[in-house]
């Protein structure tokens, strides 16, 4: 089972520390071909540090952490671009690799900021830019996406949206995606491995196991617990604001 | 043809400004200024040596600027100072040094303003060669690089995950940077070449909507400042380098008005 052809990255015991002190330590992962790697966790976990030991951004790690693959597309959670470059979405857009104009605008309708693609990228509000972060990343068809935070400032009808676009991007190229996400509705539906993690890995599992996990349950509370659970039957009936089924 | 030192002098500068221009793009983007200045002053350093070793200039300078380039890399790496200071330090001891190197020099009859502002008169037809060859490897490897190094500019850690070698592309950069102080030493002077790189950059950016024709545009405005300001030093008997960097700088104030008028049609 070990030499799995299909892992497109892989880390084992893998840490980082600055001064001496560890951002996250003693992270063990694979991400495959269409699989989704969600990593969950409260703020401060590790969960971003766990994503660029992945890329390959930090280099002075511990343990070790092995890339399978060079075509890369990458949703940073903060991103300060220098606006004393006169930049607009469609140079953006062909950052990293040169692409056709046809599937420029197709990534860009996906994410519906077609419109946007002339504008200067200083111009845009948060939730476009965020989807034309995510319209970049996907453009390049990549063997490993990686989302952190891949929805945030995208308003609510939005959000659904691009995260259903993302498990059909994953099942349509194929691709690996390691996702880093706040919201556990969105993530348990789609997801098939999750990992949890709190300055290292406190579980980790398919997000039913994860769910019943007593660490789990000590780190985001029983109501997270439920949130998973849900995911596991089909909704036959109605939840109150409790959790309890609500008689009709 | 080369006979006439002005003609010289319009081939060099204009092969010149070819190269600062898509140079001193990335100067700008990427906040190299002070850097280039650092660069520029240790070139006095680099001319004394060719002086005393009967060397050749632009190999002495390329060599000194680099070895200031690596050196400020290491003491970054070591000290606690911040980058600025470490500029300062690099810059002023270099500069200072050079001068004094210059004052036990007393049998080779120095020009020294020559050397801080630009000499005209000095282009000579092995400078031209070195300038239009030097110049086109400068712009081949620039295009070479282009795409890290553009990319690594807009957002490092983007560059890096996807693949790009980021640092490699910033090494290489540095290693341009000192070349083109090198080869634009005669020309400009090596108290105002930063002025050449920056100044038709910033005019262009004034002007532009893509990095594709902020180069165009800065190429242009170099080729420009080089013209006028030649031809106003051959008119006035002015020095080189100040009559090129004022001419780039009046470009620069006319393209302050380009900005107004897209601000109001924005409004």
């Amino acid at each position: 089972m070990s030499a799995n052809q299909n892992i497109l990255v892989e880390l084992k015991d893998a840490g980082f520390k600055i001064n001496d002190k560890w951002l996250v330590q003693g992270v063990s992962l694979q991400v495959e071909k269409g699989k989704i790697v969600t990593l969950i966790g409260p703020n401060g976990s590790g969960k971003s540090t766990t994503a660029k030991i992945a890329l390959g951004i930090y280099k002075k790690i511990e343990g070790a952490v092995e890339k399978f693959t060079n075509n890369v597309g990458y949703v940073p959670q903060k991103i300060s671009i220098d606006w004393t470059l006169p930049l607009r979405v469609n140079d953006f857009m062909v950052l990293t690799e040169n692409l056709k104009s046809e599937t420029i605008d197709e990534a860009l309708s996906l994410t519906g900021v077609i419109h946007l693609k002339d504008k200067n990228l200083g111009d845009l509000s948060g939730g476009e830019f965020q989807r034309v972060l995510l319209a970049r990343a996907i453009s390049k068809k990549p063997d490993l996406l990686v989302l952190d935070e891949p929805v945030q400032g995208v308003d609510f009808t939005g959000e659904i949206a691009l995260y259903e676009l993302i498990k059909k991007i994953s099942d349509e190229l194929n691709c690996g995606i390691l996702l880093i996400s706040h919201d556990l509705h969105t993530v348990m539906s789609a997801t098939d491995h999750v990992v949890c993690l709190n300055g290292h890995v406190c579980c980790s599992g398919s997000p039913t196991d994860v769910a019943k996990n007593d660490e789990y349950k000590a780190l985001f509370g029983e109501q997270a617990s439920q949130i998973l659970s849900r995911y596991e039957h089909k909704h036959d009936h109605i939840h109150t604001d409790e959790g309890k089924i609500k008689k009709n | 043809m080369f006979d006439d030192f002005f003609i010289r002098a319009l081939v060099a500068g204009i092969g010149v400004a070819l190269v600062t221009g898509p140079l001193g793009c990335f100067v700008v983007w990427r906040r190299l200024s002070y850097f280039g200045d650092t660069l520029a002053h240790s070139a006095l350093l680099g001319v004394t040596l060719a002086f005393t070793m009967e060397f050749n200039i632009a190999l002495s300078v390329f060599i000194i600027s680099s070895l200031i380039a690596l050196t400020l890399i290491q003491l970054q790496k070591r000290t606690n100072l911040p980058g600025d200071a470490l500029l300062g330090l690099l810059a002023h001891s270099s500069l200072a040094v050079g001068l004094v190197v210059i004052g036990f020099l007393t049998f080779i009859r120095f020009d020294i303003m020559g050397l801080l502002f630009g000499d005209i008169l000095a282009v000579t037809v092995d400078d031209l060669l070195i300038i239009w060859i030097g110049g086109a490897i400068i712009l081949l490897i620039l295009k070479l690089i282009w795409k890290p190094l553009f990319a690594s500019t807009v957002n490092y850690e983007l560059a890096e995950a996807e693949g790009l070698n980021p640092d490699r592309a910033k090494a290489i950069f540095t290693i341009l940077m000192a070349a083109i102080i090198a080869i634009s030493i005669k020309m400009v002077g090596l108290l105002l070449i930063t002025g050449m790189l920056i100044i038709p950059a910033a005019m262009a950016r004034n002007i532009s909507t893509s990095p594709q024709k902020m180069v165009v545009y800065s190429i242009i405005g170099g080729l420009l400042s080089v013209i006028l300001g030649l031809f106003s030093s051959l008119e006035f008997n002015t020095s080189s380098g100040p009559s090129i960097i004022t001419a780039a700088f009046l470009l620069f104030i006319i393209s302050l008005f380009k900005i107004k008028q897209t601000i109001k049609l924005k409004n």
